[in-house]
Formats: structure tokens, sequence, C-alpha cells
């Protein structure tokens, strides 16, 4: 496996992380649904491609997942809930892009730090997905960590989660029954997450994490 | 009389190269190389000669300094002073200049004073010759300048007498081959330079930089003796050739690069050290804020490359080179960015001093890093590119501050808020100002740039580090460093564009004189040098070489003198080349042509009207941009992460006669996390042991035997 | 032999001049058309620049020697470094006398002198323009120099000529690095030339002024300079990206006439496609404010910076 074969697969992996980057520089939670739509696109090519060229045909079935759900149904129906919520013209304003931006770098130099020297004796191509892995594992975490909206919440969540299922077919392990599995407890999550999301809306009339946090402290006075 | 670091060549090396480069160091290490053309015997002569000449030069400027201390009050002593240093200073600058263009072996004198069983070492090699050029042609020029500013100065009693022990100072710190001369030249220059900062000591603000400046100082000196401690080891070896024999642990090696760091970086200015040197620099008189600045800074680049790079020697591990880079870049990018907040024009070139010893530090960096994984030709490069900074640092940044007090006697002001417009009282000062400008923003074909762009090419060649972290660490300080240089050129299109550009913001800056003839002189030398140095890059990368040669194991850079077109080539041919002369003269031709063919054949005509303006009409100078304003998009880009600012407007409200206010809020980082806790440390304990003060005498002599038993006691557990 | 590179260099020299304002006129050509609009001539420039030249200048009372010499510096500084890319043709005599960082740095002495003239008159808007200008410069260039590091990484320099003729081997290959890097530029690009999220090259109102309200005092042949100068700097930025990212057909050093004839038909197709595209671009997007073009430009930065990252990720396996 060399030459095109590898090429168009670290580009593809490599998108995963640049999109993961676009993540972190939306601050409209439609463009962000959008740019969440891409990252999952990317990840699906990322896996078909990954399908083709270890002939391991189960990894199709990951990437059609991949594509059904998280790139066509999940982003819908989160913009059905945003639309419904009437939050869709909310803006973040935290911390500044810059500054996450900064932080992102950061985690990306950590990531490939820590992998590559971490799997010196494995195959080119499994090291640098699974650096490329933790990579957007950690950008997925930095957006749930600075963003207040519950929405950039879930997709910071379903971003991380893109992390895994790449490390999963980059390290040609992940038997499909799990990942089938682990496909239909993210719908699940979702649809659990979106029931919360109304129940809290009706209760504290925001979505805003830090909304919340606020009305926590005062009760524990 | 040769210093003997083991030649090492690496597998990296070309093969042509190395032989030039082995062929290169056996000429250094035979015993009497001919110097070029010159006959052999008289060569010898002149260099027996040289270092005692070297030596006792100083002393005239030491006798200057007496002969001031008498006659100060005299009007004409000031120009006979500042005319013997500018003597001095050329003749030094000469006789170092061909030490090093002959390209001799190093030279050494042993003088029976100071401690007894040590006397005092002094030796003049590559880098001091270097060095000695920086100081001396920093001191010609800035004495050329006090000729005609001197005679502004209101109190000359109290400057005269310490310029030119403060150079004398200088002079000997590069010279000193041991210890104790070094760290007795050193604290020489310290209270000579801290004496002028205190020139002017009635102002508050000038009491407390000096006070800063010599605690600061001293703890430089401390950190400065402690790492000679550990170089000299338990034998004492004080001499520095006994040093670079010595062998030393690792640990103790590592404590001893840390040491310097401190020591070293205090007097250049790194950050967290850098504290006193906005405050100090500019609290001086102008010329004396340029040695400082332009010159002192270098002197202490000078010292930590001494320790590090010659007496501390192999092997050289390679995170010192990721501490020293790191520092560089981060002092690169907080002393810019400090000093875009500023509108005092002279602090402003202050904190700008900090941004490029950050860049200095830089090359050094690159340079270890690459000498730990011995890499040589690399190391080279970054070498070259420090020196290099050095070289240009001292020329621009001295001819700002000299610039800056030409400003300041024609108007009295330093508050760029209260200048404007000096361009059409001041033209002259005005084109030597924007040439520093230029350079010092590092914009081709200008020396500024050169320098940064040996250090890019540097940087470039960094994928060769083995290690992971250098490997990340080195591309972050190159976006850092290209930050910093972005940054720089903001910033002085506001020291230049406020100060001198625009209408007038007061009387006084509307009623300014043109500046005397010796100072313009000295600028515009000044400014001819940053071309020359700009244009003609590849020669003072020759010139350079001994020197690189020397802290790099015998490795330098290949000849540039023979390049075609004097181009630049420093890393081969196919990798990346410059050509300063071309660029200017391509650009001359340029704007020459379009000015010659559009004058010609279009339109020469040129009337003067009120400025449009969107049609807003006689606008009062207060409408114009002001240094706050100008800076206010960086503010709230770098100064909310950095500086947490905050921008409060206050608007009163329909009816109410107060005007609005605009407040803007700014922490200094550095001090309130690093200095003021410190303080706030310092006076609780001395407020916690006041009661010390008030004792009685029975009190005091149970302390003292207390103190006694518990030493005793301590002694006989340790043993 | 050396003679007729020697002239062919003069040629592209005069090309490039020559050619400026032709792609401006083609830029706001398409961009009419998008708009459904007739608009002017891709001619329109040339006429503007010959009017201009032979208007006489108004100068502000309070404008100095600087204010006069500017649009000269700008434009010889403007002209070398848009002469020194590569364009029908590389490796012509005289474009080792400046690199890739080196023509970075050419625009920033350009930037810099205009910025001072903004400052020159002593008026409000000129203050602004300036003061934003530097402040997206400021960031603008760090991530154009981190372009460069991505691409010395892989190609081992920073000559252009050289450049372009590594990326037309086999060892490029499809890279993310490559990506960021074409990301970065064109973000710095657009930003640089004053194109539409950054700046209105258009309008002169007060609040999306950045690099008009600069050049605000501005009259006849200085104006013409200036104007003439932005050309060539939308010239320079295209025929970077297509030096960089596009290389084919650009005739070698000493090819024949008809290889150079050639690498022109083709320089002229991709300079048209970059318009097109740019002027497409610009018609689908709404200006940004201010104070977030740094957010914008920071994102290049940061781009940047990742694509020099995972280069090493690549290169060390």
């Amino acid at each position: 496996m060399h030459g095109l074969e590898f090429d168009i697969a670290h580009f593809l992996a490599g998108g995963m992380v640049v999109v993961s980057f676009l993540l972190l520089y939306q601050d409209r939670v439609y463009t962000l649904l959008n740019t969440f739509a891409l990252h999952s696109l990317v990840l699906a090519l990322a896996v078909g491609w990954q399908a083709y060229i270890q002939e391991a045909h189960h990894l199709y079935v990951t990437a059609g997942i991949a594509l059904l759900f998280k790139a066509i149904v999940i982003p819908m129906a989160l913009r059905r809930i945003v639309r419904q919520l009437g939050i869709h013209r909310t803006l973040e304003v935290v911390g500044g892009v810059g500054r996450d931006m900064l932080a992102g770098t950061a985690l990306v130099a950590l990531a490939i730090m820590v992998m590559l020297p971490v799997t010196a004796g494995a195959d080119a191509l499994a090291r640098e997905d699974l650096a490329f892995a933790l990579a957007v594992l950690l950008l997925g975490l930095l957006l749930m960590v600075n963003r207040h909206n519950a929405i950039s919440l879930v997709i910071g969540f379903m971003s991380l989660e893109n992390g895994l299922v790449l490390a999963a077919a980059g390290a040609r392990g992940m038997p499909l029954a799990v990942e089938i599995s682990v496909a239909f407890s993210v719908l699940i999550a979702l649809i659990v997450i979106g029931v919360f999301l109304f129940r809290i809306r009706e209760r504290f009339d925001s979505v805003d994490m830090q909304a919340m946090d606020t009305f926590r402290e005062g009760r524990r006075k | 009389m040769i210093v003997a670091t083991p030649l090492k060549i690496t597998q990296a090396l070309a093969g042509s190269r190395i032989d030039r480069t082995i062929e290169s160091r056996f000429t250094l290490m035979r015993p009497d190389p001919p110097p070029r053309g010159s006959p052999r015997a008289s060569g010898i002569r002149f260099s027996r000669m040289l270092l005692p000449l070297l030596l006792g030069l100083p002393l005239v400027l030491l006798a200057g300094g007496v002969y001031a201390v008498v006659a100060s009050r005299r009007p004409e002593s000031g120009r006979r002073i500042h005319g013997a240093a500018l003597a001095v200073c050329l003749l030094l600058l000469a006789l170092a200049l061909g030490y090093l263009l002959a390209r001799d072996s190093p030279l050494e004198l042993a003088l029976p004073l100071g401690l007894p069983w040590l006397g005092m070492h002094f030796r003049l090699d590559a880098l001091s010759a270097f060095f000695l050029i920086v100081v001396n042609l920093g001191g010609a020029i800035t004495s050329l300048f006090a000729l005609g500013y001197g005679q502004h100065e209101r109190a000359p009693e109290r400057v005269l007498p310490f310029f030119p022990t403060f150079l004398a100072g200088m002079n000997w710190v590069v010279l000193a081959d041991d210890a104790f001369s070094f760290l007795f030249a050193w604290e020489f220059m310290s209270l000579g330079s801290w004496a002028l900062v205190m020139a002017h000591h009635q102002e508050p603000a000038n009491a407390r930089a000096g006070y800063l400046y010599l605690v600061m100082a001293f703890f430089g000196t401390l950190a400065l003796l402690l790492a000679f401690g550990l170089l000299a080891g338990p034998a004492g070896g004080y001499d520095f050739a006994a040093m670079r024999a010595a062998q030393i642990t690792p640990g103790r090696s590592a404590l001893v690069l840390v040491l310097a760091l401190l020591g070293a970086g205090s007097k250049a200015g790194l950050v967290p050290l850098h504290v006193w040197l906005p405050l100090a620099h500019p609290a001086a008189p102008s010329h004396v804020s340029a040695l400082m600045s332009g010159v002192m800074t270098k002197v202490a680049v000078y010292g930590f490359i001494r320790i590090v790079f010659d007496l501390l020697g192999e092997p050289v591990l390679w995170w010192w080179g990721g501490v020293v880079l790191a520092a560089g870049g981060v002092t690169a990018v907080l002393g810019v960015l400090y000093a875009l907040m500023q509108h005092d024009l002279k602090r402003l070139l202050a904190y700008h001093t900090v941004e490029n010893i950050g860049i200095i530090f830089i090359g050094l960096g690159l340079a270890l890093a690459f000498q730990a994984n011995l890499l040589y030709f690399n190391a080279a490069l970054a070498l070259s590119a420090a020196l290099f900074h050095v070289l240009n640092h001292s020329l621009f940044k001295s001819l700002l501050f000299l610039g800056s007090g030409a400003v300041l006697t024609a108007t009295g002001e330093r508050d760029m808020e209260r200048l404007g417009g000096l361009i059409h009282r001041m033209p002259q000062t005005a084109l030597a100002f924007l040439v520093g400008s230029a350079a010092i923003s590092a914009l081709p074909p200008l020396n500024g740039f050169v320098s940064e762009w040996m250090t890019f090419q540097a940087i470039l060649n960094s994928p060769e580090l083995p290690q992971w972290l250098l490997k990340f660490l080195v591309p972050a300080v190159g976006a850092l460093l290209a930050l910093s240089a972005a940054l720089a050129a903001t910033c002085f299109v506001k020291a230049f564009g406020i100060t001198f550009l625009g209408r007038p913001r007061s009387p006084a800056a509307a009623q300014a004189r043109e500046t005397d003839r010796y100072s313009l002189a000295a600028m515009f030398v000044l400014a001819g040098l940053c071309l020359l140095a700009g244009i003609l890059p590849g020669l003072v990368v020759d010139g350079l070489a001994p020197v690189v040669a020397l802290l790099n194991g015998g490795a330098r850079l290949v000849d540039q003198y023979n390049q075609p077109w004097l181009t630049l080539v420093p890393v081969g041919a196919l990798k990346s080349s410059y050509n300063g002369l071309l660029v200017m003269l391509f650009m001359a031709l340029a704007a020459f042509a379009a000015a010659l063919l559009i004058h010609r054949f279009a339109s020469a005509v040129a009337r003067r009207g009120p400025a449009w303006d969107c049609g807003f009409p006689d606008a009062s100078p207060a409408t114009q941009y002001t240094a706050g304003s100008f800076a206010q998009p960086i503010r709230r880009v770098f100064g909310t992460l950095v500086f947490q600012a905050r921008e409060r407007v206050t608007m009163p409200p329909p009816g109410d006669q107060r005007a609005a206010r605009l407040d803007v809020e700014l922490h200094d980082p550095v001090w309130e996390r690093a200095y003021a806790p410190i303080a706030a440390a310092v006076i609780a304990l001395s407020t916690r042991f006041n009661y010390l003060q008030y004792l009685t005498i029975r009190h005091y002599l149970s302390l003292v035997f207390g103190a006694l038993v518990v030493l005793l006691l301590g002694m006989a557990l340790w043993r | 032999m050396a003679m007729t590179e020697y002239f062919v260099q003069g040629c592209h020299m005069l090309l490039v001049l020559l050619l400026a304002p032709l792609l401006t006129g083609w830029v706001r050509w398409v961009k009419a058309r998008l708009l459904r609009r007739r608009g002017p001539s891709p001619l329109q420039p040339y006429r503007d620049l010959v009017k201009l030249l032979r208007k006489d200048v108004v100068l502000a009372d309070s404008a100095s020697w600087l204010f006069r010499a500017a649009p000269y510096l700008v434009f010889a500084a403007l002209w070398v470094a848009a002469a020194l890319v590569p364009t029908f043709a590389g490796g012509l005599p005289f474009m080792w006398a400046a690199d890739l960082i080196a023509i970075v740095a050419l625009l920033g002495t350009a930037r810099f002198f205009l910025a001072l003239a903004g400052l020159d008159v002593g008026t409000s808007f000129g203050g602004i323009g300036s003061s934003r200008e530097m402040m997206i410069a400021s960031l603008a260039e760090p991530a154009m120099l981190m372009m460069v590091f991505t691409l010395s990484l892989l190609a081992g320099t920073t000559e252009l000529s050289s450049v372009a003729r590594f990326m037309l081997t086999a060892a490029v290959g499809l890279r993310v690095s490559l990506a960021l890097a074409l990301l970065a530029l064109t973000i710095v690009a657009i930003a640089e030339n004053a194109r539409i999220p950054v700046d209105n090259p258009a309008t002169h109102l007060e609040l999306t002024m950045v690099h008009e309200a600069m050049v605000l005092e501005y009259s006849g042949r200085h104006l013409a300079l200036i104007e003439l100068g932005a050309s060539l700097k939308l010239l320079l930025y295209l025929s970077l990206i297509a030096c960089i990212f596009a290389p084919w057909g650009m005739a070698g050093a000493g090819a024949g006439l008809k290889a150079y004839l050639f690498g022109g038909m083709v320089y002229a197709a991709k300079l048209a496609f970059g318009g097109l595209l740019l002027a497409l671009f610009e018609t689908s997007i709404a200006k940004m404010r201010v104070f977030r073009v740094d957010q914008f430009l920071g994102a290049a930065l940061m781009l940047g910076l990742l694509g020099a990252l995972l280069l090493f990720v690549s290169r060390s396996l």
C-alpha cells in the first residue's frame, strides 16, 4: 500500500482533523450543524476508502452508517430541534475563537507527539490514522468543554465519536456488530438528548449551560 | 593559545565543505598564521601590541571620566570628553575590525592585578573582536551625537563622568578572560549605566527605575557568579581557560545554562526578566539610552554566548536549545506587544529591544539545538543569523534612540500623543528615523530583513532535528517569529507615523526645530550602515565567519564574497538565496522610471488644498488618530488575551454636560504574576521581622547566643 | 543565450505590469455579470489609469514629502515583488534575487509606506485605514509565512521556481498539508487584496473601509500608481497560487519561443479562471465585521501552522 492509495487515505484522515478545526471556528448554530455534516461525510469517505484498500467489506457498512445517520439524519434532526427551540440565532461568544484554535493546534501537536513514538513499530497508515483520530477526539472534547450551548455539546460529542470510528477503521479491528451497536447507541443518545433539550428548555427557558450553572449555584445557597 | 574544542564532522556534511572547514581550522590552529598579504614579522609585532592597546585605550576613557568630575561645570569639557570618547572608540573599532578581518589567532595577557592567586586575564579572540566592534561602533556614534546633544544637558556633571566609564566597562567585559575580571567589568558597566539612569533622579519615575535596575542588576550578577562558581568546580579554576578544559557533569552544566540564562537574560531583557529595562533605558539621556539599548544588551548576549557556547562546551544537550528557543519566542512576541501598547516614544523603543533580544535568542537556541545533534552547518547558519542580528539591532536601535533624543531636544516631549507633524519641521531627522523604522521592521532591502531571513532559513532546516519536542517547538517558534516581525512593522508605523506624520498635536511640536549637525551626522552614519549591511549582507556574513567557526567547532558558512552579484546564499544554491543589492536596484529603477515617465509624459502638476477627509472641513488636529487609537485593533485582537485589556465607554445621558470617556484598562501579566507576589512577600516578611528592630539588649544577646548554638549544633549533626 | 534570457526577463516584468489592470477589469466585469448588470468593459481600468495620470494632483496642506514619495515606493516594491513570481516561465535570470520570504517582505515594504502615507495628512480616515490595515497584516503575514514553511518543508527550498518544479514531480503526492497551505494562502490573498469578506474594494463607506480609507487623500497620478499597485498585488497573489498549486505548462529556464508562448497562454487561462473564482466567491458571501476579520485570519494562521505540523506526521513515517 503506497503511492496514491496511501495519499488518499492520508488526505481523508487529515481532512477529518481539518474539519474538526472548522467546527471550532463556527460560532453559529446552523453552520456548526453543516460543518458537522461535512465532518461525517469526510468520515464516511475515509472509512469507505479504508474498506477499499484493506478489502474489508464490513467497513463499507460502517461507512454507509456514517453517511446515512451522521451526515444526513442526525444533522437534519438537530436542525429541526434547533428550529423548534428557536435557538438558531444564538451566537456562541465563549472565550473567543482565536483562543480555541490556538488550543486546538496545541492539541493536534500533542496527539501527534503522543501517538507516533508509541506506535513506532506499526504500519504507517495505521499510525497516522491513530494520531489523527486522537486529534479529532481531543478537538471534540475541546469543543464540548469550551462551549456553553447544549447543541454545541452534542456536536462535540458526536465529532468525538467520529474520531473513535476513524481509529477503529484504521486499526482494522472493530467487528461489525460492535460498530452497528455503537451507531445505534449514538442514535438513541441523540433522541434522549433531544427529549432532554426540550425538557430543559421547558424548565429553564434556555439551553445555555451557563445559565443552568447559575441556577444550580443559586439553589445550593 | 588555542581553544581545543574537539573537531566534529558529521555525516551530514558535504564532502567538499569538510575539506574547506578542516583547512580553515588548521589555519586557525597554526601558531602564527600570516595575515593575508602582510609581512610575517610586522604581523607578530602588531599582534603583540594589540591586546595591551585594546586594554589601555579604555583607560583613556576612564581618565576622561576623572577629568569630568573635576571640570564638568566648564562648558567646553563636554565637547572635550565626547570628542576624546569618539576618537578612542574609533581607534578601538579600527583595531578590532583589523583583527577580525585578519582572522588572527587569539591573543592572551595576564596582569598581576586583582585577586592575588588569580590575577587578571584578558584575551582577544574573534568573538571578543566582534563584540568590540559592536560596542565601539555604538560608542563612537553616540559620542558623535553627544557632541551636539550634550549641549542641551541640564546637569552635565551627572552625565559626563559616567559616560566614558560606562564605555570602558563594556570594553573590558568583552576582553575579560577570567571570572573575576569579567564580573568586575560587568559591575563596572552596570554601575556606570545605573549612574546614568539616575542622572535626572529628581523625577520620581527615574528614581524608581534606578532602584529596580539596581535590584535586577545585582540579581543578574549573582546568577552569573553562581554560574562561574559551578564552572570553576571545587578546584577553583576561575580563569576561562581552566573552565574550558574542565569537564562538568550534565546536571551541573544544565544548572550553568539556567544561571547564564538568568544572569545574562536579566541584563539583556529576556521575558520575564525584562521589567527594569523599559523603565531604566528611557530614563537616561538619549545617547545613553542608545548605548544601553543598542549596545549593553549586546554585551549581555556576549556573556551568554561566552558562557554557554565557549566555556560550557561539549556535550550540548538537545533540550537546552528548546529552553532557549522557547524563551526567545515568548520574549519576541511579548516584547513587541508591550511596545505596541506604549505611547511614550522612548519606552516603546525600549520595549522593542526586548523583542529583538528574543529574536537573537531564537537564533542562539536554534544553534544550540543543531549543535546538540551535531548538525554543525545548520548551527553555523543559526549562529550567523543571531550575530548578524546583534550587529543590526545595535545599528538601528541606536539610530532610533538618537532620533528620539533629537525629538526630545526639539520639543521637550516623549509622549507621542503630544507630538506629530515633525516631518515638516525636522525633515532630516525624520528621514533617518524612517530608515531606522523600516530597518527594524525587517523590510527589504535594509539590514533587519537579512538577519530575520537567515533566522527563517535556519528554522526551515529544522526538520533534520530528531527530537519530537523540537520538531514541534521550532515551527511554533517560527510562527511566533513571523508574528513578531509583522507586529514590529505595525509598531513602527505607529512610532513613526504618530510622531513625525500628521499634524502637530501640541504647540511644542508645532514649533520644533531641526536638530544640530553632529546629531544628524551620527544618525545618518547609522542609517547608511543599515542600508549597507542590508544590500551587502554577504560581506557581513564573511566577517562573522571566524566568530561562527570559533563557537561552532570550526564549521562555518561558505564564503559569500565570491558569489555572483554578491548574493547571499547561505545554504547552497538549490535552497534559497537573497540579493538585497539587486532588490534595491530594481526598486530604485522602477520608482525612478515611473516618476520620470509620469512627470515627462503625463502630468507633473501638484496643487495644494485643504485635506479632503470625506468632505469634513477644518478638522482639528485632535481628530487625528492617536497612538492609543492606532493600537486599538491590535489591543482588541491580542491585548484581551495577553494584557486582559478592557475598554469601557462612559457615555453621559443626553443633556448631561460631562464629556464622554473611553477608559482602557491593561494589566501587565509578568509584573502582576511574577514580581508583585515577590514584592508582597518581601514586604510581608519585613513587616513581620520589623519587631526585631525594637528589642532590648538582652534579647539581642540571646538571639546571638541562640544563633551560635544552633550553628554549632548544625555543624555537630552534619558531620 | 544569456541575452535572450534577459530579454525574456524584461518581457516578464512588462507583462505583469500590463496584464494587472486587465485582471482587475476582468474580475469586475465577471462580478457585474453575476449581479446581472452589464458592467464596464474589462479594459476600463486602463482608461481609468490614463485619466488619473493626466489629472493634476491635489495635495492636502499638511501633506509631506513622504506622502508624495510613497506611491512611487509602493508601486516599485509591488512591481518588483510581482515580477519575481514565475508566471509563464520559471528560472528567469533574476528570480533567485529574492525567494518567497523576500517577496512576502517586499509586500510588507509596500504596506508599510502606504500605511505611513495614510497617517501623513492627519485625518481620522487615513488613521483608521492604516491602523486596520496593519492589524490585518499582522495576522496575514505570519499566516503567509507558515504557508511558506509548509512548502519549504516539502520542497526543501523557498525559491519559487524550484518549488514550482518540485510540485510537478510525483514526490509531492496528495497531502493535507498542501490543502491547508492552499486554504491559508487563499484567505491571506483575500485579506491582503482587500476583497469582500474582509474589505470591500468598491465602497467608500466609512464602516467597510480599510484599504480605501488609507488612500482617501490621494488623487491624480499618485492615485493611479496606487491603483496600479493594487492590481499588481492581485495579479501577484493569483500568479503565486497558480505557480505553487497549478504549475502546469510553465516553461523552464532557457526554453524555446514555442514553450514560452504556450506557457503564456496557459498562464492567461489560469488567471482568467482564478479571476472567475474570485468573482464567484465575492458575490456569494457577505462582508464581515472588522473584528471578525482577526478570527478569519487567525484561522488562516492556525491552519498554516497545522499544515506544518501535519507534514511532520507524514514525513516521519
